[in-house]
């Protein structure tokens, strides 16, 4: 119980009050730990249980326990487009929301001056209105008789003449509900960069494009890889925009876990389904981590 | 075409939060809509209909009170976990650290598809009832990650001077706790809180996958997207959206005119 003499004594060369060791610190983790471990990291390992489950024989719909790994094989021949798409939607939502958001942020961290917590608020508020009622608003924006898709169509660039009910309106509406998760990030880092910095590129006769390349883009680059995470882990395991926005061909893995757990009660490919989506996302997060090298957003 | 050049980036930053609010617009449009069909997403004549008569359409408004009651028992149970674990990150050495911050940092990269799938799997497993116990037990699980990052941030922006000016004035442990740490760390409490509130209220993918026959708000909606979303639940998302708009902008408001009260002190 060292913490316990008053330090005082010591006068003002003691610590800060930092990392004592205890048995409270113990007493403090443990209840929120032992939540973590029983619904969040126990289910993990039931569901990967579930997952090789096998069919109790003469019940349809019921499962005992089993070592069937043939299910991830049925689970995979079936629904592998569904997983490639939501890889290759999330990952172009992503990269919408990069585009889109790099200079919002820029503006708030850089140029915003007092304006800067009343923006972030701003940037935050969206997410204050149902995520649902958002994802149905575009149903009206990006209706067939709506002026974007009457644009797009003069233009001729919808090969399906529509954009509703389209993989286009999936992608459009995963990057729109991902957004500030990608804002935040990159706004944090921005605003870490000291702005002696990118006018020491200017006083180096270095054009604004080239101060930008060599000096500020690195230096946000921590905000970049948590933003693209925080963006593309969503968007990969999200149904919500596909069904409200696409139709039956744009489905997602996440609609096809959905379908197998709620709809069609087969429990172990569902199961298969959710740990294979599991996986691929820990396994591209920590090599994205790890290849870019920024260990700091954990 | 120099002024253009010069205001390029306000001018796209301005766009991209008109984008933002965009969709927030047509549903506050929509809540004075009278449609035409049963699905209002077409603007057809101005009513007030829904606003005078806000739970006109049964399961709206008992969607709507059953989320709240959630919300407001996960959050705080959420809460008090979670700024329990971020002063003991902050503050205490203890043994597995790294695997306590992974614990942490994992359900906050975990899609919520498989949170929920992989909670239900456990309650269906365990033959345990689906309702209202397990919905607030999944919200407290996913909430409590995002309390500590919120919390823990706040711990350690703390000037460590004002704790040591504490205990040079003879406070004990508890008493510097109490009237300095404590008052000192609640805003950002209070600021995890309301995120945490508004994660649950809003929650859909884990809520459905272990609700069984219990409705949210959220899952009031997605039943009714597919046969029509009555327009009340417009008008109360725009109330919802107004009134948490408003909080946060007072609550910021406060903390800067403190701020500036202390500054000229």
């Amino acid at each position: 119980m060292a913490h316990a003499i008053p330090t005082v004594v010591s006068g003002s060369a003691a610590p800060p009050p930092a990392q004592r060791r205890s048995r409270t610190g113990y007493i403090l983790l443990f209840p929120g730990i032992a939540w973590l471990l029983v619904f969040f990291a126990i289910p993990l390992v039931t569901l990967f249980a579930t997952s090789l489950q096998v069919p109790v024989p003469g019940k349809p719909g019921y499962f005992e326990p089993g070592l069937q790994f043939s299910n991830y094989a049925t689970a995979m021949s079936e629904y592998w487009p569904q997983f490639v798409r939501s890889l290759v939607y999330a990952g172009i939502a992503t990269a919408l929301a990069l585009v889109i958001a790099y200079p919002l942020a820029y503006f708030i961290a850089m140029k915003a001056g007092a304006w800067r917590s009343f923006l972030l608020v701003l940037v935050v508020a969206p997410m204050f209105a149902s995520f649902l009622l958002r994802t149905y608003a575009w149903k009206t924006i990006l209706a067939d008789d709506g002026w974007i898709t009457s644009t797009l169509n003069s233009l001729h660039l919808l090969p399906d003449h529509r954009v509703l009910n389209t993989g286009i309106a999936v992608v459009a509406g995963l990057t729109y509900n991902f957004l500030p998760f990608m804002i935040l990030p990159l706004y944090a880092s921005l605003s870490k960069i000291d702005p002696r910095l990118i006018e020491a590129g200017g006083d180096l006769y270095a054009s604004p494009i080239w101060t930008f390349a060599k000096v500020t883009w690195p230096l946000s680059l921590p905000g970049v890889v948590a933003g693209t995470l925080l963006t593309f882990i969503p968007a990969t395991g999200d149904y919500i925009n596909a069904q409200l926005l696409g139709s039956t061909k744009d489905h997602m893995i996440g609609n096809a876990i959905q379908i197998n757990f709620i709809q069609f009660r087969d429990y172990p490919v569902a199961s298969a389904l959710s740990f294979v989506l599991m996986a691929a996302i820990l396994i591209l997060v920590f090599s994205y981590i790890r290849k870019s090298g920024t260990e700091e957003i954990v | 075409m120099r002024w253009l050049r010069r205001n390029i980036i306000a001018i796209i930053a301005i766009a991209v939060l008109v984008y933002l609010f965009i969709p927030i617009a047509v549903v506050a449009f929509l809540s004075f809509n009278n449609p035409a069909s049963k699905f209002n997403i077409r603007w057809n004549e101005f009513s007030l209909d829904a606003w005078t008569n806000l739970c006109g359409v049964p399961g709206v408004c008992s969607s709507f009170a059953t989320s709240i009651g959630i919300g407001i028992i996960a959050t705080i149970i959420a809460t008090v976990l979670g700024a329990m674990i971020s002063f003991a990150l902050v503050r205490y050495r203890f043994r597995g650290r790294s695997t306590t911050n992974l614990l942490i940092f994992l359900p906050m990269a975990t899609p919520e598809v498989v949170m929920g799938s992989s909670l239900l799997a456990l309650f269906l497993n365990m033959r345990f009832p689906l309702g209202q116990v397990t919905v607030i037990i999944a919200h407290i699980m996913f909430i409590i990650s995002f309390v500590v990052v919120t919390v823990k941030a706040r711990l350690q922006g703390l000037d460590p001077r004002l704790e040591e000016a504490a205990r040079d004035l003879y406070a004990g442990p508890r008493a510097t706790f109490r009237y300095v740490t404590f008052p000192l760390v609640l805003p950002g409490i209070l600021g995890a809180a309301l995120l945490g509130f508004s994660l649950s209220f809003d929650d859909f993918i884990i809520s459905y996958f272990n609700a069984g026959t219990l409705v949210t708000f959220p899952i009031y909606i997605w039943g009714a997207a597919q046969r029509g979303i009555p327009v009340q639940v417009n008008a109360l998302a725009t109330l919802v959206f107004v009134l948490a708009l408003l909080v946060v902008l007072v609550a910021q408001f406060v903390s800067y005119r403190k701020r500036k009260s202390v500054q000229a002190h």
